[in-house]
């Protein structure tokens, strides 16, 4: 099996802000605001972070 | 006056935590049970949808580790980060416990991509401790739904 940097940063994401909403909030609403949440800084914190490598390098 | 030297007479409360309902289920065996199999504390505290998305997810997260051919710690390697490693790996219990049994996985990196699928083993193990960790808080009261 091969994935690529950003579908595998899409999986991660994705099964870790299910679980981090399900067990951080009380409320089904919140779990899910709290999961998108996750999701939403989980990948844009890796693009952000990308951007900043790609700046250093170049 | 004499109300204040009445209140300060009086030894002071501890605040009781906040328990909500307890459970019929006993939270070492929510805990242990969400160990073993990712989820299934959950279950057994009748929260199904959860317990499917949590089973789904961590296990999901094991097995592209898995098929990435990410690397499976062992103990009694001597190494502090392969100890690490071992215990984020154990954290998955079943799956865990199945890969060891089944000789699945690699004892060590050989493809770039494998240290992806070494993080999403780990991770996995690490979530499924908070799943059974919740599990446990809600078996117990301590966290309310």
């Amino acid at each position: 099996m091969t994935l690529t940097h950003f579908s595998a940063v899409l999986l991660f994401s994705l099964f870790t802000s299910i679980v981090f909403g399900i067990t951080q909030r009380s409320d089904p609403k919140m779990m899910v605001r709290f999961g998108a949440f996750c999701f939403v800084l989980f990948v844009g914190g890796t693009i952000a972070a990308s951007w900043v490598m790609w700046a250093i390098k170049h | 006056m004499s109300t204040n030297t009445q209140a300060s007479a009086q030894p002071l409360k501890k605040p009781a935590a906040r328990v909500h309902n307890k459970s019929a289920i006993s939270p070492a065996v929510a805990l242990f049970a969400g160990w073993l199999i990712p989820g299934a504390g959950h279950l057994l505290l009748k929260k199904p949808v959860r317990a499917a998305l949590l089973f789904i997810s961590i296990a999901a997260m094991f097995a592209i580790g898995i098929a990435l051919e990410g690397k499976v710690y062992t103990p009694g390697t001597g190494d502090p980060l392969d100890i690490l490693g071992f215990a984020g790996d154990l954290g998955a219990g079943g799956p865990y416990i199945l890969t060891r049994m089944l000789d699945l996985g690699h004892s060590s990196v050989q493809i770039a991509i494998a240290d992806y699928g070494t993080k999403f083993i780990v991770v996995a193990g690490l979530l499924n401790i908070v799943a059974a960790v919740d599990a446990h808080s809600l078996a117990s009261g301590r966290k309310s739904s």
